[in-house]
């Protein structure tokens, strides 16, 4: 076990080094600077120098990429072009807040919708309650999000009122976007989980348990959805990925000033540092949790758990 | 005679998209108390399907559409599914054929046998620890309190199959249905949990039905047997009766198929042709279109069942008066 | 029962055997393809999701005719004008046909899409199978290489390279290949080591049949179901993420048009003009829906086992 999770920490590391580099050297390429170059231009030559030096552009892209390395290392993502003098992780931490708050109300709303649907379309399998169930999944990932969050919020924020529209003032504030973004959740959860369950209940083992003439209510709890349960951790990487990009377009059309609307603004803008600064932020984010999930699974299913540990 | 459970023309069809599957066809046998009767047949025969709906755990696709099955005066065909409850596991159990994938993976053993245990005896959970520990004793596992903790996948095949007895007979059952219980063992495993059966039978009294498409388990371990093909049941009776006098050619096809190790033939005996499609079953004898002795009356007309005893029929007509007299070939009695 | 008997006297003889009884197969033996093929036929809701994209398909490379005005011509006269008899879905804040624009936009996603899907297709079943075929250390290498870049958040990496390549149909396309082809060549992989572990492909080893055979006979016919769902699949998350990137500023410019550009557009003039999202937004979910449907419905015909 411990061995499994110091492999997967080297592959951890590796792939954001990777992903680093690779950005680092994709945002070089850029065409543009993050600069208003008209004015720039203008500036005597000396002064202009002194702006580059203060971003560290003066140096050989080498030693630039070197820099940075050793910056994030010691948990700096460099200065924003945008945010004068700001640092990148200050200006993220600063955004994190109403991230989080969304994208957990989001998870959780569609945990506890998806995990009901699937069980219930899955018990009353090839009934109406089934095909409602499997509409709304067909549904759930056909909408694309922003489409969904631009409707709702032209239709619930707009033209009835129900919800405030384009501001982050109070927690009323969250529940559209919460909502907008738990829909894709929804149908993830729910596809799978009847997926799931459906071929647990084909499994030899349900004959035993109904031939112990347990009761329906103790099978399906104590053996079917329990079991089910236990591989619904593994869709925790896409639900991630969901929300990830959930969040870069419903941030936007709700205006909530969180990482997501960040990063989409900081590609309008040019600002390079901010761009690589999230797009680094969200890696680790997911690499970390993509970790967590295996090492979740491995903990829940016996038969991982004793597989991998057979000290 | 006083019996136990007493299936009485029992018709089971599956119901498909391609059309209605008679998988058993007007099956009729007895059980006493104590005895262990054998079903035996080849694959598709309905034997296992038989044993399924004594324990009505019939897929939703299946439906027994006629007959009765009688135990302690209740018909289990007809009994709503609340009072089956109470009779599964407890009255009547059953053991699969695959330990591999009968046992719920994420669940300890302890658990598996415990659970069984608190719903029939409602007994708490260290009374139901304490019996559990007996029964895996019973069953020979060693070191039980240790099983007791870990998951089925730590344990090897023979040893799973164990626990499934071992759930099986925690509540003594009345019936042990055993569907294939060896068929996934290795061949010295199988013996082990035969002799196993063999034993906890005499000490609890316990009536076996055994699902076996093997004649060496039936020799081994049935007092009588039935030999079921294309969802009827062709030929019943004692095991010395079907060894030693089989009426019906298809036992003599069975029982020539054996390999025998005293006979230097190398060839291996297969009876030639496949069984009928239950789909659309033939009218007549099913095993007329394979039978080497088959006459005009057999492919048209159902054989009725012919009494060479009191526990030994055929359904063969070779067996009525007006056919030609014709012996097993290679004289049966050899064994 | 006697009286009944007394009849069959004269059949008591032994009867010739009817040989074509001994092995009679009563139902039509069908190919794979039929046995399909019939199944998917079956499945109403694919069927119509199939007419449905057939019509869509049709539409886009007719619609941007049969209205009466092409659509990139500006006319300021009549900007934001609501769905008349002249422009039937109305027109945009450069008074340009919303109708032509709409099913000019459904042809470039749908291109892009299907392109997309190509290139994934290609890339991911070579690698996967190569890996697979090989087997050992290159196997090895390459499947280290997957696991990397499956750790890799791709919308990002796509957002990047939108950034730094010139906006276009080709850019939209291989940017989303860069990271699509993983999903593809995983389970090509995961699928032929299935196979060739497979009782019947040791059996045709046993026989001498030579690779290129087991190969061309074996492997590749079985594997094509999962590739062909798996294609299904991509299509409409290609259409999305097409549309996502236009959307988020990224991908093709005006006057270009694509799904996710007229939503762009829609979005941004939403408060007056709803009808500019909602025609758009009701195409690409018919697409995306139809062509999620019609994925579902090849997997359960191709595939039974997966059946659910």
């Amino acid at each position: 076990m411990k061995r499994y999770i110091g492999v997967r920490l080297i592959y951890l590391v590796l792939t954001l080094f990777i992903i680093t580099t690779a950005t680092f050297f994709l945002m070089k390429g850029l065409p543009g600077t993050p600069f208003d170059e008209e004015k720039l231009q203008q500036l005597p030559t000396e002064q202009r120098q002194k702006i580059y030096a203060s971003y560290g552009l003066d140096k050989p892209v080498v030693t630039q990429y070197v820099n940075y390395l050793g910056n994030i290392v010691k948990g700096d993502l460099g200065t924003s072009f945008f945010y004068t003098g700001q640092k990148v992780t200050d200006i993220i931490s600063g955004r994190i807040g109403p991230s989080a708050l969304i994208g957990l109300q989001a998870v959780l709303l569609g945990l506890a919708i998806g995990l009901i649907l699937g069980i219930i379309a899955a018990y009353r399998h090839n009934t109406g309650w089934d095909y409602a169930t499997m509409i709304i999944a067909v549904l759930g990932v056909s909408v694309p999000n922003f489409v969904l969050a631009a409707l709702m919020q032209y239709y619930m924020g707009l033209k009835w009122g129900w919800f405030p529209v384009a501001f982050w003032e109070s927690y009323s504030s969250s529940i559209l976007p919460s909502v907008a973004l738990s829909v894709g959740v929804v149908a993830l959860i729910a596809r799978f989980v009847r997926t799931e369950m459906l071929e647990v209940l084909e499994q030899e083992y349900i004959t035993t348990a109904k031939a112990k003439g347990l009761g329906f209510i103790r099978i399906m709890f104590q053996h079917v959805i329990r079991n089910s349960l236990i591989s619904v951790i593994t869709v925790l990487g896409p639900i991630v990925v969901n929300l990830l990009t959930g969040s870069l377009v419903i941030e936007n059309i709700f205006g909530i000033p969180g990482i997501g609307s960040l990063f989409v603004d900081s590609i309008k803008m040019n600002d390079y540092s901010t761009i690589m600064g999230i797009t680094i932020f969200y890696s680790a984010f997911y690499v970390l949790v993509m970790l967590v999930v295996d090492l979740l699974y491995g903990l829940v299913d016996p038969r991982i758990r004793f597989a991998s540990g057979k000290e | 005679m006083n019996h136990l459970l007493e299936v009485k023309n029992l018709q089971v069809s599956f119901f498909t998209y391609a059309g209605e599957v008679q998988a058993v066809r007007d099956v009729s046998f007895t059980l006493a108390k104590g005895e262990t009767l054998a079903i035996v047949g080849e694959s598709g025969s309905g034997k296992s399907v038989t044993s399924k709906s004594i324990m009505r755990l019939l897929t939703q696709t299946a439906k027994i559409k006629q007959g009765s099955i009688m135990f302690e005066g209740k018909d289990l065909a007809s009994l709503p599914e609340k009072q089956m409850q109470n009779i599964r596991g407890k009255d009547i159990s059953m053991i699969f054929q695959d330990p591999m994938t009968s046992l719920n993976p994420t669940m300890t053993i302890g658990r598996q046998i415990t659970e069984v245990l608190r719903k029939h005896h409602q007994m708490n959970g260290s009374e139901a620890s304490r019996r559990a520990l007996e029964l895996l004793d019973q069953v020979g596992i060693p070191n039980p309190e240790k099983r007791l903790k870990q998951y089925p996948h730590q344990l090897s095949g023979g040893m799973r199959q164990r626990v499934v007895i071992a759930i099986a007979l925690a509540c003594d059952p009345q019936v042990l249905i055993a569907d294939e219980p060896t068929t996934a063992l290795d061949v010295t495993i199988q013996a082990q949990i035969l002799e196993l059966m063999k034993s906890l039978q005499q000490k609890f009294d316990t009536s076996i039905v055994l699902i076996t498409h093997d004649l060496g388990v039936v020799a081994n371990m049935a007092s009588r047997v039935a030999v079921m093909y294309a969802g009827k049941i062709v030929e019943t009776g004692s095991v010395d009766e079907l060894f030693y006098q089989p009426k019906h050619p298809y036992t003599w096809g069975l029982l020539d198929s054996m390999p025998k190790l005293h006979e230097k033939t190398e060839e291996l005996h297969a009876i030639p042709g496949t069984p009928p499609d239950l789909a659309d079953p033939p009218i007549g004898c099913p095993f007329a279109a394979r039978c080497p002795y088959t006459m005009d009356v057999c492919y048209d007309h159902m054989p009725p069942y012919t009494e060479h005893s009191d526990t030994h029929r055929a359904a063969c007509w070779l067996q009525d008066s007006r056919a030609p007299k014709i012996d097993r070939p290679q004289a049966g009695g050899e064994r | 029962m006697p009286k009944e008997t007394q009849n069959l006297d004269a059949l008591f003889k032994p009867a010739a055997a009817r040989p074509d009884d001994k092995e009679k197969i009563t139902r039509e033996s069908l190919t794979a393809f039929q046995d399909s093929w019939r199944r998917l036929r079956k499945n109403k809701a694919a069927i119509i999701s199939l007419v449905i994209l057939v019509i869509m398909v049709v539409l886009a490379i007719i619609g941007p005719w049969i209205g009466h005005h092409n659509y990139y011509d500006t006319d300021y006269s009549a900007v934001y004008q609501k769905p008349s008899a002249d422009h039937w879905f109305g027109t945009d804040k450069f008074g340009r046909d919303q109708w032509a624009r709409i099913w000019q936009g459904t042809s470039v996603s749908l291109m892009i899409a299907v392109l997309a899907a190509a290139l994934d297709l290609v890339v991911g079943v070579i690698y996967g199978a190569v890996s697979a075929l090989l087997g050992g250390r290159v196997d090895n290498v390459m499947q280290r290489i997957i696991e990397i870049l499956t750790g890799i958040p791709s919308l990002i990496i796509i957002i990047l390279l939108m950034m730094i390549m010139k906006p276009g149909i080709i850019t939209i396309m291989v940017a989303m290949s860069i990271t699509g082809w993983v999903n593809m060549a995983r389970l090509v992989r995961a699928h032929i080591m299935k196979l060739k572990s497979q009782e019947f492909v040791l059996a045709a080893r046993t026989l001498g049949t030579s690779n290129g055979r087991i190969i061309w006979k074996h492997l590749i016919p079985n594997t094509i179901g999962i590739i062909v769902i798996n294609t299904m699949f991509t299509i409409p998350s290609a259409i999305f993420t097409e549309a996502f990137l236009s959307f988020i500023g990224l991908g093709l410019q005006s006057p270009m048009a694509s799904l996710g550009v007229l939503i762009n557009d829609g979005f941004a003039s939403l408060n007056s003009q709803a009808y500019l999202l909602l025609y758009p937004s009701i195409i690409i979910v018919l697409l995306m829906v139809a062509f999620n449907i019609l994925g579902d419905g090849l997997r359960d015909a191709l595939d039974p086992r997966m059946r659910k």
